[in-house]
């Protein structure tokens, strides 16, 4: 950034992502404030989906919908919980005050957020497969992974976005959701209807597009605006 | 915008809004399938087109902000999406009753400009709930420009995304003006200015408003009262 004297040594972008992520990831480590309580909420809101739709196994539409909604929900637990550490135990401050470029902390937390994510799948997508969806999903697993790492691109990036928005307002744990429910279901609908052949034992080619280009234009978006919700 | 250029916007606006009433229930024939209701199409259209446009000026305005740091882009990007709230609502209200009458249902899920408008005031009915909690006038204005860039982007992806998920059950005639009869088609150009004129002439009003209470405060700072 230009209001860097030029006597200081700049640490490099790459190097400034590796410290925030590793910070952010041994954070996680040592208090698993995120990632475990996302991936528990999801297996809860299955069994809660189990009694509340009076069905044993779900398949095609319905699997899909049941899966991306879980997942959206779970998802918004970890995009609130983003910044609340830094924003009050004065990180956000303290990555102010070194000469690194802003975009480094856009890239750490989407990381970050990107791996709360697997781990919420490599949780919820198994206890799916077990409680809800029977057999259906061991045959298109290749399938399904690339709609998951699709769709959570595009979570990982309107979610720092939204994060970074909530988190220095008043009702943050109300403004996050509200703003991240609608933003998302471009996603929900891309990542339902790809999903949904593939649960259904029988290909949704244009829909893995909608979510390369959701990924693509809220990437670069998330990317130009993100910088001046750090300045203060 | 004020004083004189305000009154005549806002003569422009009534006359126009005069004429287009005039054309709607005097001028322009009564549809052969959906009768004297099908006339709702003159108001429900326009005001969508407008409320989405102005939610896309919006951003722009406050691309504007971010760029220049100008206190006015923000509050005008603040108005435009403000007053598309405002006409959002009427697109959405008046699409309801014109599915009500045509279609038998209050709401309609396979018309996707319907569902992708709902998503898109779904998510502008945040803005006012994050701008205001946000206490300090800086920030709050450049939080507010982020949302609106973001939002003004997600416009378009919503409508892509919506659109091809729904199969076309009703026909596109209603949606748009290129294969209107002649009077139906002059009626909708007006009826899309007169609405268009209405929304800047509001935009103006709120904006003197604004900026009127901006400035007693501040004198009214200067002269000690409080």
């Amino acid at each position: 950034m230009s209001s860097v004297p030029e006597t200081l040594p700049t640490v490099g972008t790459r190097q400034a992502v590796g410290a925030l992520l590793r910070k952010d990831l041994l954070v996680e480590l040592r208090t698993l404030e995120a990632a475990p309580g996302m991936a528990l909420f999801a297996v809860s809101t299955f069994v809660v989906f189990h009694f509340a739709l009076n069905r044993n196994s779900l398949e095609g539409d319905l699997a899909a919908g049941v899966l991306w909604v879980t997942l959206l929900f779970a998802a918004i637990l970890g995009v609130n919980r983003l910044f609340v550490a830094d924003a009050e135990q004065g990180g956000i401050d303290g990555f102010l005050l070194a000469p690194v470029d802003r975009g480094a902390m856009l890239l750490a937390k989407a990381t970050t957020l990107l791996a709360y994510l697997v781990v919420l799948e490599l949780v919820a997508v198994p206890a799916f497969a077990l409680l809800l969806a029977g057999a259906a999903v061991g045959h298109e697993l290749g399938g399904l992974v690339a709609v998951l790492a699709l769709a959570d691109l595009g979570i990982a990036a309107i979610g720092v976005l939204v994060a970074a928005l909530a988190v220095r307002t008043r009702a943050r744990d109300l403004i996050g959701p509200l703003l991240a429910l609608p933003l998302l279901v471009p996603v929900a609908i891309g990542a339902a209807r790809a999903s949904a052949p593939l649960l259904a034992a029988g290909h949704g080619g244009r829909w893995l597009g909608l979510l390369a280009l959701y990924d693509l234009v809220f990437g670069l978006i998330a990317y130009a605006v993100f910088d001046f919700l750090l300045e203060d | 915008m004020s004083g004189r250029s305000l009154r005549t916007l806002s003569i422009a606006s009534v006359v126009a809004m005069a004429i287009y009433l005039g054309l709607v229930f005097f001028y322009a024939p009564i549809e052969a399938e959906e009768g004297f209701l099908q006339k709702i199409f003159y108001l429900h259209v326009p005001l969508a087109i407008v409320s989405l446009a102005g939610f896309v000026i919006g951003g722009l305005m406050a691309i504007a902000h971010l760029r220049t740091r100008e206190a006015r882009w923000d509050l005008r990007s603040y108005v435009t999406i403000h007053m598309s709230l405002i006409f959002g609502l009427g697109a959405l209200i008046t699409g309801s009753i014109w599915a009500r009458g045509s279609w038998g249902h209050w709401w309609v899920w396979s018309e996707p400009t319907l569902v992708s408008f709902l998503i898109v005031m779904l998510l502008y009915a945040t803005y006012q709930p994050l701008r205001f909690s946000i206490e300090d006038p800086d920030r709050q204005a450049r939080y507010a420009s982020v949302f609106a860039i973001v939002a003004g982007a997600f416009v378009p992806m919503s409508f892509l995304a919506v659109r091809l998920s729904t199969a076309y059950l009703h026909p596109r005639v209603l949606g748009s003006s290129s294969n209107l009869p002649g009077p139906m088609q002059l009626t909708f150009v007006v009826a899309m200015a007169a609405i268009g004129l209405l929304f800047a002439t509001m935009c103006s009003y709120e904006l003197a408003a604004k900026r009127t209470r901006i400035l007693v405060k501040s004198r009214s700072r200067i002269l000690g009262y409080r």
